[in-house]
């Protein structure tokens, strides 16, 4: 057992794990951060992507031990005050998802892809999510909703870039 | 009473509303039944066979019982007695063969996947390590891998049945007195007219739903609860009752959020039956969550057919005959409506053109692989594939353009109804409104411009146009035809309207969403029918203890026969509400108009709310003499047909001649799914749908190897497409509404998936056919599209690309 401490959605936690416990299931499991999932074995699906210092991660691909000192936020810790991330309404807003499984991990990219590049076109919002597999909506919705948000975080950050025309669906 | 609430002014039905279930799900308020922790849960791990086929001839426990934290270690032997067994609700026939399929293998396992045993400790991660201490000792058999061979019975997969044909079951015009004899039509053919033979192969799929199965039960209190992650939380109940002893009203089946189906999860699955009976032993409660690697090799599989066709035609391309004989691959076992997949294809064949004759029919053949079950669309695709290939194929023969040669067959908008060749009445439609539409959209004749263009300059990068035109039955299914066909259960739907009194209204379906919006979508049609607004309507779905009738969601029948519940509940409550209105209006029934959820007296400005209705029905003081306090309902529908959503679907797919390489230009679909309640929801189930179709004309295949192993085990292996690898669709629609229910609605689940995988492919093959290319195998992979090109063919077999790249003769390959 090694002892870990970090903050997780702003919460300071501190526990005892194994040192092959994966992040993933210390969140689940240990802090019942159940909004983040499991989807795979093998680190290809993206379900379980959660901020590690602001970057995202696949939480099945990181031990909870290497998170030790680390800052994690999940899908959990995104809207603040109640006032939901404009990725998340980005997501309602455009139907960008059906069954929900891939959301929080498309969800936690789609703000890491925009944060690294704030305003991408389809291409680069399609290459940017390539590591997140989703069975329900084609993407299509998804892509629209990257760049709803996209435009909007714009608007609310004053940006000079212009908000790109998206109408859902 | 008089002061009546202001009531939307929108009609709900045909709005995009936002859906209701998202709030939960972008935030992580998900309760997926991995979720699930109760006090001293225990969780279980499998221990699977690793061979296709072989007797199990010791199994030695001791070393995983030592270990830490586990509190016990089940063999098949152990539960033999209360195991129960996995049911098939579609025997084709009497005759029909069908291997006892038990939860855990007792003494023969026949397929690599099947649980031999299972652990169970106090953690995942400890019965998973305790379960790599279960020494099995098999004796290996010859197991049956190839249809084709299995269909010879050259290897059996289950010696004892004495042969792997499982079921023969035919579907002959002639015979019926629904058209002619096809094998008449089809001589005639090959002396003046055109005959176009084929096969096809339909590879084997995996659902591949996004949320790994997961099982708790739990067996304290009085009833057994289990939480699944299914489609089909009824079903459930009612057959883990008949099939374990355990009495039925002493089960409650809850499907939590549910990620995702496809009909992956419209199952009863071994792992579900093996949590119930390890709980039921053990007093405490257990959970069983699936790896990715466990869900692809031992969830049902989908399509694996070959298909061999004979279509016949005049030589001015007026279609005559039809003949399909198909061979089906069923795997290890008959699943639970597995048997029936290929039939439900038996009256799509055909699709929409006129014949004067046709026969279907398919033979069953069980193997030793994963079993194989509905997969999204579920026979209908492989007939619409059929029929669309050979209808470009026929085309091509003629020189005709394909959406002319289509136009020229199939049924006029004014012919509706019309009885088909296969028997089906179709209700409505209108191919000329869809195709039109379709193809402004596509730009078609810009890109047959290109492709000409392209075509006359030999240009690397060649240009295919794939046409599409689909129909399919959805709906499923009127109970008096399921009878007929030897279905263990009927096809219809429940619905519960509680009017609470605080104007609240409680929907309980029997339909079991695991993504398909019901909660928004039910809302909608609620809201219209008894004028409440779309926020006061909760919909309540599967909890067999909340919602006791229904017959869950699957076969695109939720909105055509829930949703018809729905409406019938409402009505109901309407009629209830009227006599109490009236008399707290004092005036006559017959003088009161119910509209916008408000009951007025014709002629004055007087009238009550329905929510106010429902009040004073609950304080019960002032009713009519021999009224019942309340005025909840409930409805049960039986559809009295099915329904016939179709579309005309246009894609333009680019291929490197040089390289084999496919690159999707276009893809625009208009499909008629009668009325739509939300668009928006309808958007996202054509999206995706098309997508699942895609990807098997492109991407996707499960390969075993030639010992029975899955080699596409994982996500690293089986190629699901990522965002990177897709497009944005152009989708539009028109009406033609169904006339079998009063909402006129479709269905559209499965529609996107049904029709776009031979638009695809046709496109491909259209693009190299002046190569002398007429067949690509699916899917088109590169490799496969280079070789049809360069060799003849349509490409080969992917397991024969598979081994080379894995055996060490042929290095890093």
């Amino acid at each position: 057992m090694t002892r870990i401490n970090l903050t997780v959605d702003g919460m300071k936690v501190s526990d005892d794990v194994e040192p092959r416990m994966l992040l993933v299931q210390y969140l689940r499991e240990r802090l019942g951060k159940t909004g983040t999932v499991v989807g795979c074995d093998t680190s290809n699906c993206g379900a379980c992507t959660v901020h590690l210092d602001g970057e995202s991660v696949k939480s099945c691909n990181v031990l909870a031990v290497q998170a030790d000192g680390h800052d994690v936020t999940t899908i959990e810790g995104l809207a603040t005050n109640g006032q939901l991330h404009p990725v998340q309404e980005a997501f309602r807003e455009c139907h960008g998802l059906q069954c929900g499984y891939c959301t929080p991990g498309m969800i936690m990219q789609s703000i890491d892809l925009l944060n690294h590049n704030p305003h991408p076109n389809e291409q680069e919002i399609r290459e940017g999510l390539e590591g997140n597999l989703c069975r329900c909506t084609g993407y299509h919705n998804i892509v629209r909703a990257v760049q709803y948000a996209s435009g909007h975080l714009a608007a609310a950050a004053g940006s000079s870039g212009a908000p790109q025309e998206v109408t859902p669906a | 009473m008089t002061a009546v609430e202001a009531q939307p002014e929108t009609k709900e039905i045909g709005r995009d509303r936002r859906r209701k279930e998202d709030a939960r799900l972008i935030t992580g308020r998900t309760r997926w039944t991995d979720n699930i922790q109760l006090n001293g849960m225990l969780h279980m791990a499998m221990v699977r066979s690793p061979f296709a086929h072989a007797r199990i001839t010791s199994i030695d426990t001791d070393a995983a019982k030592a270990a830490p934290n586990v509190l016990a270690v089940l063999t098949g032997q152990d539960v033999a007695d209360d195991q129960g067994v996995m049911a098939t609700a579609w025997p084709l026939s009497a005759e029909q063969k069908s291997p006892t399929h038990l939860p855990m293998a007792v003494d023969h396992v026949a397929f690599a996947g099947e649980v031999v045993a299972l652990v169970i400790a106090r953690s995942a991660a400890e019965a998973r390590d305790a379960a790599d201490l279960v020494e099995v000792d098999y004796e290996e058999l010859p197991a049956a891998l190839d249809l084709k061979e299995a269909a010879e019975d050259k290897v059996l997969a289950h010696p004892d049945l004495g042969t792997n044909v499982s079921a023969v079951w035919v579907l002959d015009s002639g015979e019926a007195g629904t058209g002619g004899n096809v094998d008449e039509v089809i001589a005639q053919a090959r002396e003046d007219g055109i005959v176009i033979e084929r096969e096809y192969r339909q590879q084997r799929l995996i659902p591949a739903f996004m949320e790994p199965r997961s099982t708790v039960v739990d067996p304290t209190g009085e009833q057994i609860t289990m939480w699944t992650s299914s489609q089909i939380p009824h079903i459930t109940r009612f057959l883990l009752a008949a099939t374990t002893g355990t009495s039925e009203s002493k089960i409650r089946v809850i499907a939590p959020d549910v990620g995702g189906g496809f009909g992956g999860k419209l199952q009863t699955t071994p792992e579900e039956w093996l949590v119930f009976v390890a709980a039921k032993r053990l007093g405490k409660p257990v959970k069983y969550t699936e790896t990715r690697s466990e869900s692809l090799v031992a969830a049902h599989h989908g399509r694996d057919q070959w298909q061999r066709l004979t279509l016949a035609a005049t030589k001015d391309g007026r279609l005559t005959g039809l003949k399909v004989d198909l061979l089906a691959d069923m795997g290890a076992y008959i699943g639970l409506v597995g048997g029936g997949v290929p039939v439900l294809g038996a009256w799509m064949y055909n699709a929409i053109y006129k014949f004067d004759a046709y026969q279907f029919k398919t033979t069953n053949v069980i193997t030793n692989k994963a079993w194989v079950d509905a997969y999204r669309g579920a026979g209908r695709p492989e007939a619409t594939y059929a029929i669309e290939r050979l209808v470009d194929e026929l085309a091509a023969e003629l020189g005709m353009d394909p959406l002319e040669l289509r136009e020229k067959n199939w049924i006029k908008h004014e012919e509706f109804p019309f009885t088909t060749v296969a028997g089906m009445t179709y209700d409505s439609g209108n191919y000329e409104a869809a195709t039109a539409r379709a193809k402004e959209l596509f730009g078609y004749d810009e890109l047959r411009a290109e492709q000409r263009e392209r075509r006359e300059r030999n240009d690397t990068v060649q240009l295919g146009i794939g046409v599409s035109t689909f129909t399919e039955m959805c709906g499923l299914a009127p109970s008096r035809v399921l009878g007929q066909l030897n279905y263990g259960a009927g096809g219809w739907e429940h619905a519960t309207i509680r009017m609470l009194p605080t104007g609240k209204v409680e929907v309980l379906t029997g339909t079991s969403a695991h993504g398909q919006g019901h909660e928004t979508a039910w809302s909608q049609i609620v809201a219209d029918r008894l004028g409440v607004p779309f926020e006061d309507v909760e919909v309540l779905h599967g909890d067999t203890q909340i919602v006791p009738r229904g017959m869950d969601t699957y076969g695109s029948r939720s909105l055509v026969v829930g949703g018809e519940a729905l409406v019938l509940a409402a009505d109901k409550v309407v009629e209830k509400a009227k006599p109490i209105a009236a008399h707290l209006l004092e005036a006559s029934v017959d003088d009161l108009e119910f509209k916008d959820g408000r009951f007025g007296v014709r002629g004055t400005d007087q009238g009550i709310g329905i929510t106010e209705v429902a009040l004073a029905s609950f304080a019960a003081h002032n009713l009519p003499d021999g009224v019942e306090p309340g005025i909840d309902a409930e409805a049960t529908y039986d559809p009295v047909s099915f329904s016939f959503p179709h579309g005309t679907h246009l894609c333009a797919m680019e291929v490197d001649t040089e390289t084999g390489e496919t690159r999707m230009r276009k893809y625009t679909c208009v499909d008629d799914i009668g009325v739509i309640i939300n668009p928006l929801i309808v958007s996202g189930q054509v999206h995706g749908g098309l997508l699942q179709g895609i990807s098997q004309a492109l991407w996707e295949e499960a390969v075993y190897d030639d010992s029975g192993t899955l080699v596409s085990g994982t996500f690293t292996d089986y190629l699901l497409p990522t965002a990177a690898d897709t497009i944005s669709f152009d989708i539009d629609h028109t009406t033609s509404p169904s006339t079998t229910n009063t909402l006129g609605t479709k269905g559209v689940g499965e529609a996107g998936t049904i029709a776009s995988t031979p638009a695809v492919v046709n496109a491909v093959v259209d693009a190299i056919r002046h190569l002398g290319v007429n067949d690509v195998q699916m899917p088109c992979t590169p490799e496969r599209v280079w070789k049809a090109i360069n060799t003849a063919g349509s490409g080969g077999e992917t397991v024969d690309a598979a081994v080379p790249h894995l055996s060490t003769e042929e290095g890093q390959a």
